[in-house]
């Protein structure tokens, strides 16, 4: 059989879990990271973060309202997946995240969201024109209300729901992480650890989204960046990142010292099939090499230049390297057999409906309706005096 | 064939018999089954098997399964010395055309017929969102193709490999124990088409099916016990190198 | 919510009677011996006996729906017997079988073989 080495029992040998299913915990990873840095500031007051709180809100959104799509996309019957809200199975985590998406998406985020921009909305649903008055409108939803009092309502409501928020996107992507890691037929999925390692891992992508976007859109818009304020993010990038890695290590050493059943051939899997993927991009440069980078950071000296170049070194790192974790834990799963006596072969179409040309779209879709939402509820400070860099590029 | 009116006389009432029992053209479910008075599983005697890959061709006649995917497979063993640990496996097309002859080595060689095992804690119908399988009130797991996703959760969770997305329908898809034909009163294609009885369906639930003898009788496994899923295909003899 | 829902479980109570009406295709061996009662008579004392009609003559409910317009195809004993009898040193020990290239020398295996009764008597092959 093409593709396939040693025995796989014969319905395997095809996988199941497109690169679809790889993309779908990275969009949810990325909304539960950028939220939780957005909490940072809100709950924690970590002032330094200030600049990104209303970004990374919009990121995470952004991401949110995408994160469904590839799920449709490889469903065989998209048109019954109603059928998830109408008879969940209880004992379904996939049945039980429809409902956790839900009320993350519309409890939490666009509440949280709605509050944060509530004065603004209204202040731009009276000075705007057109079909633009049309929509700020919508979306006051009825109330002008901006007065002191009714501000603090917002703010300590706001407040609330970030802290409900909190759990809530840790619900959102450990839920993920269990999806995988409650599945006993699979010995690559099945750990405890898993949700834990999916939500560390999240964060540190969302954590590097939102900094790599600041970064990107203060640079476009050809204002300053504020350095105290990435500073503090590539801090947390480093402590969350340092937590993953050990999460990650803890469960590689664990499963290499019992070595159970399946472990010959999954480490044979990960030396031969998923050799590139996991050891070259994932771990060395995508885990090892970021972590160096702002390690570096924290213990030398550099000027702000160089940071901003190791950040955007760093976060692009990251990001490769947490989409290749998504990728080594689904497509990696699926590669060997159950019997543990064979391997066979990802052919990932390209112009398919689970194909590589979809998995592109559906990446870059988010940051297209991130746009619009940075036009509609603009993240920073109407007005905005740019400061002379003291350090010219 | 020379039919007297005395082989008619005879034959006439036990066709009639039959006939209901057949209801080929009539499809529906015998009147007379109830779900609460049966609990089905399957006994496979390994020692009887001849990888002759009857079964595997019954049951694509029978329900339309398609090629390349499987409802039941047969898969050859070759375990050398004292290596359990290790067996050389293979099932060519499932085994549907049965194997060609391998070179003679020493060591131990045997057939191992695979199907659905319609676990009684079935780990597939624990992770279906919305019900679409499930396990019926007489033990059988079936899939409900109106209601199916197509999510592949099921296929992720069953430890065994038996089931596929069927390619026309978009629905998962597995062994059903021949249901439409054990709640008239046959046994399923595969146990039929056995020339050697090494596959035979049992009825758990009745005091008089020789399962219940043959269990006391004989030394009986099923497959990855450890996995905890009360699977009800019980195999006689199974080499513990099986996977 | 679809109608029949939660009936025996969290299922839909509808899906068993739909999947139980599928038409038959074999029709099992009882049917079969309700018309062939000669072919049960002839096998019964044979190695063949607890072999079921249909396993080599396939699936024939349809025949057996309407035994004069749907006539069962002639077997082709040099495919067909080799199936199950052709050596294989997988095959259990006990079960009989044969180099088929040595024993019959390409001849179908019905040149000397009944199929219902395949013993060869000490009187010579039929």
């Amino acid at each position: 059989m093409p593709g396939v080495e040693g025995f796989m029992y014969p319905n395997e040998v095809e996988l199941q879990w497109s690169v679809l299913i790889v993309l779908y915990p990275f969009l949810t990873g990325l909304v539960a990271g950028a939220f939780i840095l957005a909490s940072l500031e809100r709950v924690f007051r970590v002032e330094a973060v200030k600049p990104t709180y209303r970004l990374a809100l919009l990121t995470a959104l952004a991401f949110l309202l995408v994160a469904p799509l590839p799920l449709q996309l490889h469903l065989g019957h998209p048109e019954r997946s109603y059928e998830m809200y109408l008879t969940p199975h209880r004992s379904s985590a996939m049945a039980m995240f429809g409902f956790v998406y839900l009320w993350y998406l519309m409890a939490v985020l666009v509440l949280e969201i709605w509050l944060d921009y509530r004065r603004d909305i209204v202040v731009m649903s009276q000075s705007t024109t057109g079909w633009k008055r049309w929509v700020y409108g919508a979306m006051t939803l009825g109330s002008n209300n901006i007065s002191e009092h009714a501000l603090a309502v917002d703010e300590r409501a706001g407040w609330l729901i970030t802290v409900i928020g909190i759990p809530s996107a840790f619900l959102l992507h450990g839920y993920v992480g269990f999806i995988f890691g409650s599945v006993k037929a699979n010995p690559w999925w099945s750990t405890p650890l898993m949700p834990v390692v999916f939500l560390f891992s999240a964060m540190v992508s969302g954590i590097a989204v939102v900094m790599l976007l600041y970064m990107l859109l203060m640079w476009a818009r050809k204002q300053t960046i504020d350095m105290r304020c990435v500073d503090t993010i590539a801090r947390y990038l480093f402590y969350t990142f340092i937590i993953d890695f050990s999460l990650e290590m803890l469960d590689l050493v664990h499963r290499i010292y019992e070595a159970g059943e399946s472990f010959r051939s999954l480490d044979f899997m990960v030396h031969t099939r998923l050799y590139v993927s996991h050891i070259v991009v994932q771990i060395i440069l995508g885990t090892v090499t970021p972590i160096a980078l702002l390690a570096l950071t924290q213990v030398l000296r550099f000027n702000e230049i160089a940071r901003k170049r190791i950040y955007v070194l760093a976060g692009c790192l990251t990001l490769i390297g947490i989409f290749a974790m998504r990728w080594n834990v689904v497509i990696g799963g699926q590669l060997f057999s159950k019997s543990f006596l064979g391997y066979t072969t990802y052919k990932m179409g390209l112009v398919a409906r689970e194909g590589l040309l979809t998995a592109v779209v559906l990446t870059l879709l988010p940051f297209g309706i991130l746009w619009i939402l940075v036009k509609l509820l603009p993240p920073w400070p109407a007005r905005v005096e740019s400061v002379p860099d003291s350090n010219p590029a | 064939m020379n039919i007297t009116r005395r082989h008619m006389l005879l034959l006439l009432p036990a066709a009639a018999v039959a006939w209901e029992h057949v209801l080929a053209g009539n499809p529906e479910s015998s009147p007379n089954y109830k779900v609460t008075e049966h609990w089905w599983g399957m006994l496979i005697d390994i020692p009887k098997c001849i990888g002759c890959g009857n079964c595997v061709r019954a049951c694509q006649q029978e329900n339309d399964v398609p090629d390349g995917y499987f409802r039941t497979w047969v898969e050859r063993y070759h375990v050398s010395g004292d290596n359990i640990e290790t067996p050389e496996v293979d099932s060519p097309d499932g085994g549907k055309n049965g194997f060609s002859p391998a070179k003679e080595e020493s060591g131990k060689n045997f057939f191992v017929p695979k199907l659905c095992n319609h676990c009684a804690e079935s780990p597939c119908t624990q992770v279906c969102p919305v019900g679409a399988t499930f396990v019926s009130p007489d033990g059988v797991v079936l899939v409900d193709k109106e209601y199916c996703l197509g999510c592949r959760y099921c296929v992720q969770a069953c430890p065994y490999g038996c089931r596929f997305i069927n390619p026309k329908t978009n629905t998962a898809e597995k062994c059903t124990l021949c249901y439409h034909r054990i709640t008239k009163g046959l046994t399923t294609a595969c146990c039929e088409a056995c020339p050697t009885g090494a596959r035979q369906l049992a009825d758990l639930r009745n005091p008089k099916d020789p399962i219940h003898e043959f269990l006391r009788t004989h030394s009986v496994q099923v497959l990855k016990p450890y996995m905890a899923t009360h699977a009800k295909v019980y195999y006689n003899d199974l080499d513990g190198s099986v996977r | 919510m679809p109608k029949s829902f939660g009936q025996f479980g969290h299922y839909r109570g509808a899906a068993l009677s739909e999947i139980a009406a599928r038409p038959v295709k074999f029709a099992g061996h009882q049917t079969c011996e309700g018309c062939h009662a000669d072919v049960l008579e002839e096998k019964k004392d044979g190695r063949h006996a607890r072999v079921n009609c249909e396993a080599c003559h396939g699936p024939l409910a349809n025949h057996a729906d309407d035994p004069a317009s749907v006539t069962p195809p002639r077997l082709d004993t040099a495919v067909l017997c080799a199936r199950c009898h052709e050596a294989n040193g997988a095959k259990p020990r006990t079960f009989p079988q044969v180099a088929s290239a040595d024993h019959s020398t390409g001849l179908p295996c019905d040149t000397c073989h009944q199929p219902h009764s395949p013993a060869i008597t000490a009187g010579g092959a039929k």
